[in-house]
């Protein structure tokens, strides 16, 4: 099987942003109070065990960003040498891991673990005349012959085999950290095992250790049942609802992460000049934020989301793929969402700034004579960064949670896009229905709130740690 | 004081230029009018006179910035900027896509947002600051981190889940009140209950971590620990000193938002189809309707700046060292 791998916008900047996280990671190793303030977030288990979903979530994200188009079957009677043909279809490589979640739809709604169809249909019986009855799905539970009787049994077994595999994947880790730990803390692997079953480590691994098993004790469940029910059920043209649910991660990092992405530059460029330069320059920028600040951020992000679709629709010759489409609409939506939402930021970095630019510190440098620029870099950046890193931590939470609310009112990412506010969008108008379909919603609340709280707990620990006011 | 709210005023207007200039470029550069008349009439009807209709209709046949045709004051007053940028500071918006005029439903509008919106503001500032003074009151103990933590996990979930869990659970299981919908007067309180409710829920973890962390940093100040000294009771100086002295803050963040009232709540009102600016503007979007987005961004930021002076205002009321110059 022959592909073309495909680097789409979101997934580049996604990577880039890695990339900057990785030379972050490797600029604190080098400096030692950067490292003192980060081991204050290590140290605390609320904020490891943070990190540990956190990272889960971004697992997903990352192998959900390499996209690439498959080969098609080369057509009959074509000649050997023609060239070959790509399906117009983008897929990841997390569909490549859950071909069976992607592959296997049923006709429309079915229950979670069900084994029939939600809606009733006409069948024509055997013996002649019909019944109206719901039918057996395609995929769901199809393995059992008599799923009222043996659906408990097999799922509670297969369940065990997941969850005892999820158990076994998790020593592993354990005993990494265990042998990571007795290194540099000079002790026996042994002594140190006990040291970290106590909670008795510098760094809080026990409460990471734990989440991590919590997670792979539930995914090997989840991956143990997944090939043969549908854990979270199907949706309206009968997708499997856990597969959205993963895929919708993706999304909701990409809009969490690249927003930031685009509004540090503004924010962090603007801030420090209106605060270090004074005089016309500090009026300039305040009016901008003041004006951007005036108008209330829904309406300004309908305006410019409305105009940005107005670009995309009337210039279909720019996307190959409907993939490319929904994708610029999404970086259009970070672009929109970074620019209506740098300016808190921006007022706090001059604030901060105004400060900085009195002490003696800085007064000696501008008496030796050093240009503004080194100034700037040299003494004034890293004494705001802080402030930046606590906003960046802070906003992601509450970007993950618009963007479901966005994509409700039809304003956030394409329609296509597989995301939390398009599955809650779905799943809404069949409240009314009886008996309801809960599972959709069901499914979007738990990835949502586990994802968004861990993004809260974890920002909570940053800023414990790195705010100067806290102690 | 007069003569300060004057001054004010006056520095509003170069702000609303910048908005309207902001919102016209939006509106009018990134895309032409032709580009709209595309996308709103769809690729079957989009024909050449079909687009010039659909911009007649509108007012967008006219040029952008200058009109060289028309003479005298008419070369700037006949084109789009004027007719749909320069007219909003006379609060004169025209007419929506279905041909009614946008100032009258607004103003028809204004009713049922405030009769939401109000009522949510009073008591999800009455529920935040008094569960934030129990949680301070209690302060180190368990009840205080219980309370912490289950404003985060509030905080954490998308008020979308709000809305329809509290939909479901109070309209549908138990059938208490009307899912959905509006009446005219005193009948409305039937309707209003539950979004009202919701809407305070939905708001009060994040408030009450932000009000409980205000009055940790008051708590910790030198005159708390004289009042204590004194003998007063820790109720007395909660109540007496540390709210009164967190005023300032808390005013900050509270008095932006009372104008802001009136423009309701998008999901909300859409949620319970409460004929209010919220559900309007949501279906202006929806409907792709540019003449409302519009006037409701003009409204919106008058209604910020307005919050701004009143948020001035109201420090003279707390603070007697604060003197408007």
């Amino acid at each position: 099987m022959d592909f073309q791998p495909v680097l789409l916008w979101t997934d580049l900047l996604f990577f880039a942003l890695l990339l900057v996280g990785v030379a972050t990671v490797l600029h604190v190793r080098a400096s030692e109070p950067l490292r003192a303030a980060w081991r204050k977030v290590g140290r605390r288990p609320t904020g490891m065990a943070a990190a540990t979903v956190l990272l889960a979530f971004l697992l997903v994200g990352v192998v959900d960003s390499l996209h690439y188009r498959p080969q098609l079957p080369a057509v009959e009677g074509a000649a050997a040498d023609a060239p070959a043909v790509y399906s117009s279809e983008v897929l990841s490589a997390l569909d490549v891991l859950l071909e069976p979640l992607r592959t296997r739809t049923e006709k429309t709604y079915s229950a979670p673990f069900a084994d029939t169809l939600y809606v009733r249909e006409t069948v024509e019986l055997p013996e002649g005349g019909q019944a109206r009855i719901h039918p057996r799905l395609v995929w769901g539970a199809a393995h059992l012959a008599d799923p009222e009787a043996e659906r408990a049994g097999d799922v509670a077994a297969r369940a065990a085999v997941g969850a005892v595999g999820g158990a076994l994947l998790w020593l592993l880790p354990v005993m990494l950290v265990a042998v990571g730990v007795s290194r540099s803390a000079k002790l026996s692997p042994g002594v140190a095992l006990g040291k970290l079953v106590r909670g008795d480590t510098v760094l809080a691994w026990r409460a990471a250790l734990a989440t991590l098993g919590a997670i792979l004790v539930l995914g090997g469940i989840v991956a143990a049942l997944a090939p043969v029910y549908h854990v979270f059920g199907t949706d309206k043209v009968g997708q499997d609802v856990l597969y959205l649910a993963l895929k919708s991660v993706r999304t909701a990092l990409v809009i969490g992460t690249l927003t930031t992405l685009v509004m540090l530059p503004f924010a962090v460029a603007l801030g420090v000049m209106a605060g270090y330069l004074g005089g016309w320059v500090d009026d300039v920028i305040q009016y901008l934020y003041t004006v951007l600040n005036a108008i209330p951020g829904v309406l300004l992000i309908a305006a410019a989301v409305l105009m940005m679709q107005v670009v995309i629709d009337t210039h279909p010759q720019w996307f190959a793929t409907a993939a490319e489409r929904a994708d610029a609409r999404l970086l259009a939506l970070c672009l929109i969402l970074g620019i209506t939402s740098w300016t808190g930021l921006c007022r706090l970095l001059r604030g901060e700034t105004l400060k900085l630019r009195e002490l003696e510190y800085v007064q000696a440098a501008r008496a030796f004579g050093v240009r503004t620029p080194a100034i700037l870099r040299r003494h004034v950046l890293p004494n705001v960064m802080h402030i930046v890193l606590i906003a960046l931590v802070m906003d992601f939470s509450g970007l993950v949670l618009a963007e479901a609310v966005l994509s409700y009112i039809g304003i956030g990412v394409d329609p296509t896009m597989i995301s939390f506010g398009t599955m809650i969008n779905m799943a809404r108008a069949e409240l009314a229905r009886e008996p309801m379909v809960w599972w959709s919603l069901l499914a979007a609340f738990c990835f949502m709130f586990v994802l968004v709280l861990a993004a809260n707990l974890f920002a909570d620990v940053v800023r414990d740690a790195f705010d100067p006011r806290r102690g | 004081m007069f003569a300060y709210v004057i001054r004010r005023l006056v520095y509003a207007v170069p702000i609303l230029i910048g908005v309207n200039l902001l919102t016209f470029l939006l509106f009018f550069v990134v895309n032409s009018p032709d580009d709209m008349a595309r996308m709103h009439l769809g690729a079957r009807h989009a024909t050449e006179e079909g687009i010039e209709r659909w911009k007649a209709e509108r007012g967008y046949d006219k040029p952008t910035f200058w009109n060289a045709d028309a003479d005298g004051a008419g070369r700037l007053t006949e084109t789009i900027f004027f007719d749909k940028s320069l007219r909003m500071f006379a609060f004169d918006f025209g007419s929506a896509d279905d041909g009614r005029d946008i100032g009258r439903e607004i103003r028809d509008r204004m009713g049922p947002s405030l009769a939401i919106a109000l009522p949510t503001f009073l008591l999800g500032l009455f529920v935040a600051v008094s569960f934030a003074l129990l949680l301070v009151f209690f302060r180190a103990t368990y009840l205080d981190f219980w309370g912490v933590v289950i404003c985060v996990a509030m905080m954490s979930i998308s008020s979308l889940f709000y809305i329809i869990g509290g939909q479901w659970l109070v309209s549908k299981a138990w059938a208490l009140v009307p899912i959905s919908g509006y009446a005219p007067g005193l009948d409305a309180a039937r309707f209003l209950v539950l979004p009202v409710l919701i809407s305070v829920l939905a708001g009060v973890g994040s408030s009450v971590r932000w009000y409980r962390t205000i009055f940790l940093e008051e708590i910790s100040r030198d005159y708390v620990r004289t009042a204590r000294a004194k003998g007063l009771s820790e109720l007395a100086v909660l109540f007496r000193h540390v709210l009164k002295n967190a005023m300032i803050p808390i005013l900050t963040g509270v008095v932006v938002v009372i104008p802001l009232l009136f423009m309701g709540s998008l999901l909300v009102e859409s949620f319970f189809g409460v004929p209010g600016l919220g559900s309007y503007t949501i279906d202006a979007i929806n409907a792709q309707d540019f003449a409302v987005v519009r006037a409701m961004v003009f409204i919106g930021s008058v209604l910020y700046i307005v919050g701004l002076i009143l948020t001035d205002l109201s420090y003279t009321l707390v603070d007697p060292r604060v003197r408007l110059e």
